[in-house]
């Protein structure tokens, strides 16, 4: 079975949008993947829901497992995504911030 | 004989058009039926499931980003590959889909209060997909705004703030509810779009969907199926009010030219600071500042803070912006502070006694709204919401002075500071009454709770000595007595407020024209004479009758 720990690198957690880009790419995967808190309950990473309810914050730390001779290459996917900020500024969802155009 | 409904005119103007109710929550049957088929009983879950993620992403199209990915994460959710396998399992076990959906949602609503914050906020969401499915699946109306795909009266219980969030005023021609008092969501809302509103309206049960309605937010009366006589008279008497609208323009002044400035409160904007700017008003009575910091993972810095002051001041420049500094507590949370639990968060520490517990809060706030006044040359005025003493109100104004703002006052929303209003204004430039949270903590009524509504009139007359009391002060030291709350929209207690002594009124744009005409119908001595007048009354309807 791969293994792998991963630092969450979104600044808001593994909240709503990032979990939804998470469980995206943990869905495409050819194997199932598993993510859990160390010691926790092992949850099936392509569900949001189940995401969320880890309640990660960035730098807390997740499990990323799966099976198989693709087990791998699917954790290995799946955790770049988790390490990822995924509430980079890049990606505008916050039109509260005075560089958003919304309040010009 | 059409049938006449009487409630609150809580948004003057009248229209006409067809009833469509507000969807609510469908319930569970009392009678847990057994599962025959268990495999169509899955195939009836899932269905479900899937036209709610269906109707979640045709709403997310063509709305502005923040709003969208709310809508999207929420389709998402609906689809969740966990719940489908959890619906699955309970299905198996011989649980029917309408209860599987609703007790697996609800295991997962648990551990997302669990896990608290932002995420416990998920748990309305979760909520809205059960009442969404159970809707499909028990054939009921579905919940929410109703989209008949025609512009429509809107019909509720009473609205929500997620309601109100999403109403398009391009489609909703008035509100009218059963219950909702004069300063709810639904007023406020009402009056920022300027549409007719009618409030405490509990004969609204009875309308169904489809009905023409007749609306008089000004009487206060909706018409169910109006002969064409009284939709020509009710669009006649519409017309005249428009036209009698745009005949004044200009500052506020009662018709002898005794000034009663007209300001505009103002808040996030999400048009931007142009529309209000071109508003024909005399400034900014009451910037709302908590959009900053509401929805904001950090504090906003001092340098994000001055880019938005400094955009709202440029529009506004050459006249007065009051920037009401920051209020919040436990019951408008933030992400980046922890408050305490506090059992009564109305009473708790919020506005201003925020500012004892995160004092670089204000004072980064007060450098932003300094540097902006600045760059901009506008004449900027700070105060502070939810003083209580004079003590407090000489350590804002204290502060504010010091960061180099040259007018700063209190907002008078608390009993004490009414009381004493003539030692708040002896350490203050100028006060401003709330009179949304007056009129809250003077009868101990929960502004939102639509069952006090009647206590939460604005023409209470308790409040109404409470007001008069605080602009006699306001003559005394001198010092200029304002109104930023609900009560500064109404027309005709404008009138009263001006002969009281009040010397602006701050109000949703929309407002600005009808209080103006308000105004200028009548002479200072007029006024004067009304506002003695209301004094003596005993009700709220007697004193509205002193002005006929």
């Amino acid at each position: 079975m791969a293994q792998q720990r991963v630092i969450v690198g979104s600044r808001s957690g593994l909240h709503a949008r990032p979990a939804v880009l998470v469980a995206e790419a943990a869905a495409r995967q050819p194997v199932p993947v598993s993510i859990g808190r160390p010691g926790g309950p092992v949850l099936n990473a392509a569900s949001t829901l189940a995401l969320m309810t880890l309640g990660a914050k960035a730098g807390d730390e997740v499990v990323l497992s799966a099976e198989g001779d693709e087990g791998e290459a699917a954790v290995a996917a799946v955790a770049a995504l988790v390490e990822a900020d995924l509430d980079d500024p890049g990606q505008p969802s916050r039109p509260d911030k005075p560089e958003q155009p919304s309040h010009a | 004989m059409p049938e006449r409904l009487t409630g609150y005119p809580a948004s003057p103007g009248a229209v006409t058009g067809p009833a469509a109710r507000l969807g609510e929550p469908p319930s569970l049957p009392d009678t847990k039926p057994a599962v025959t088929d268990p495999a169509a009983e899955l195939a009836r879950a899932r269905d479900a499931l899937a036209t709610v993620a269906e109707e979640l992403q045709r709403r997310a199209e063509g709305k502005p980003k923040d709003v969208a990915d709310v809508l999207f994460t929420q389709s998402v959710m609906a689809k969740d590959p966990g719940l489908d396998q959890a619906v699955q399992a309970a299905i198996s076990a011989g649980t029917p889909a309408p209860w599987a959906i609703r007790e697996e949602l609800a295991g997962y609503q648990d551990a997302l209060r669990a896990a608290g914050g932002y995420l416990a906020e998920r748990v309305a969401d979760l909520d809205d997909i059960g009442d969404r499915a159970l809707a499909v699946l028990l054939d009921a109306p579905m919940p929410g705004l109703p989209d008949p795909g025609h512009p429509y009266v809107l019909v509720a219980g009473d609205l929500s703030p997620a309601d109100t969030a999403t109403l398009d005023p391009a489609k909703v021609l008035a509100i009218v509810t059963e219950r909702g008092g004069p300063t709810s969501h639904t007023v406020i809302l009402a009056r920022s779009l300027g549409l007719p509103a009618i409030v405490a309206c509990p004969a609204a049960k009875s309308i169904v969907d489809g009905q023409v309605l007749a609306v008089d937010a000004v009487a206060g009366t909706v018409t169910v199926d109006p002969s064409a006589d009284e939709i020509a008279r009710l669009q006649a008497g519409e017309q005249a009010r428009v036209a009698a609208l745009s005949t004044t323009s200009g500052p506020g002044r009662t018709l002898d030219g005794h000034p009663v400035k007209l300001l505009l409160n103002v808040g996030a904007e999400g048009a931007g600071f142009e529309p209000v700017a071109a508003v024909d008003a005399e400034g900014v009575g009451l910037f709302r500042t908590e959009f900053l910091f509401l929805d904001a993972e950090t504090a906003p810095g001092v340098e994000e803070q001055e880019a938005v002051y400094r955009r709202l001041f440029e529009g506004f420049a050459g006249r007065p912006v009051v920037v009401r500094t920051l209020d919040a507590g436990a019951d408008k949370p933030l992400k980046f502070v922890a408050f305490d639990d506090e059992p009564n968060p109305a009473l708790g520490v919020r506005g201003y006694r925020t500012a004892t517990k995160f004092p670089e809060l204000l004072g980064a706030q007060l450098t932003a709204i300094a540097r902006a006044a600045a760059a901009t040359g506008a004449q900027v005025q700070v105060m502070a919401p939810m003083v209580a003493t004079a003590v407090e109100a000489r350590r804002f104004v204290t502060a504010a002075h010091e960061h180099g703002i040259a007018s700063a006052g209190v907002m008078i929303e608390v009993p004490a500071a009414a009381l004493r209003a003539r030692e708040l204004l002896a350490v203050s430039d100028f006060v401003s009454i709330g009179t949304n949270d007056l009129s809250q903590y003077t009868f101990a009524a929960d502004r939102m709770l639509g069952a006090l509504g009647e206590l939460l009139d604005p023409w209470q007359p308790a409040l109404l000595q409470l007001v008069a009391l605080v602009a006699h002060a306001g003559a005394e030291t001198g010092k200029p007595v304002g109104i930023c709350g609900e009560a500064a929209a109404d027309p005709v207690l404008a009138q009263v407020f001006a002969g009281m002594g009040v010397t602006s009124l701050s109000m949703a744009p929309p407002a600005v024209a009808a209080v103006r005409a308000g105004l200028r119908t009548r002479t200072l001595a007029e006024c004067r004479d009304a506002a003695e007048r209301v004094l003596t009354a005993t009700t709220p309807e007697q004193a509205r009758a002193v002005l006929g």
